[in-house]
């Protein structure tokens, strides 16, 4: 509606604000971005819950098929990594739940966060695929 | 004070983006009961590891489970629809693409949620 027609009107070129390239890499930074690739590998993922699901609902035929190839170490490497992406996200959203509070936003309070989110998250997804393997 | 604001816009108190602080709430919101419902699917799911599909339909299809896992897929669904917005808001910056894909994430979602609905509800009732 009140959007600028380019052709009528062309529009300089915008100081844009620096981007990552121009950071050192610091390790809150590293688990901030990682945050946000686990969030999209998440989102993407949920295609094999829906697959899954939907297998379930087919029958024993289709199903079987379908946990044959979650179950091949294939599909259990793609399982691994998404179980680490889950862990991880909820572990970095958790961190941002304590900072929604304005506490822990201080430089080495935010740092031990992020160290505690990455070995938190590697920790609980050995656990849980040490549990599975027991269990199955 | 000077100000440019409609006095309609300032009694509604929903700025620019016409949602006020819904994005953000929401976020936070399904955030908090992913955790509870994220570890009630992973447990789940160990649970089911080996069984055979009779078991695992027996299972999901359970009407306390099966309200469970709906409200484990609304959740995120909802979730991952308001996280993919900001990405995109943030890395597509053409308006007829980034609208393009904005429509497109939350047909994805909707996909996701009702798709995944319709499976567990069918095992629910569908026998």
């Amino acid at each position: 509606m009140a959007d600028i027609n380019p052709d009528a009107m062309p529009l300089k070129a915008r100081p844009l604000s620096p981007h990552l390239q121009v950071y050192k890499p610091l390790f809150t930074m590293m688990m901030s971005i990682f945050h946000r690739i686990t969030g999209a590998a998440l989102y993407v993922g949920t295609l094999l819950v829906v697959w899954w699901l939907v297998a379930a609902a087919a029958g024993p035929t289709y199903f079987n098929w379908v946990n044959g190839i979650f179950g091949s170490w294939f599909g259990r490497l793609v399982l691994f990594g998404y179980t680490w992406a889950a862990m991880h996200h909820m572990l970095g959203g958790m961190r941002h739940l304590v900072w929604d509070t304005g506490k822990w936003l201080e430089v080495e309070k935010a740092q031990l966060l992020a160290k505690a989110t990455l070995a938190g998250s590697l920790g609980l997804t050995l656990l849980i695929w040490v549990i599975g393997y027991a269990v199955g | 004070m000077r100000d440019l604001k409609t006095p309609y816009s300032r009694i509604t108190g929903l700025g620019s983006a016409k949602e006020g602080s819904d994005h953000f709430w929401h976020q936070r919101l399904t955030a908090v009961a992913n955790i509870p419902l994220i570890l009630f699917f992973i447990i789940s799911l160990i649970s089911l590891l080996g069984s055979d599909h009779a078991t695992v339909v027996n299972y999901l299809g359970s009407p306390f489970v099966s309200a469970l896992m709906l409200m484990v897929i609304l959740s995120v669904v909802i979730h991952m629809r308001l996280g993919m917005q900001v990405i995109i808001e943030d890395y597509v910056h053409g308006e007829l693409p980034k609208i393009a894909c904005l429509m497109l994430n939350t047909f994805f979602a909707v996909f996701v949620g009702l798709v995944s609905a319709v499976a567990l509800l069918k095992m629910s009732f569908g026998g």
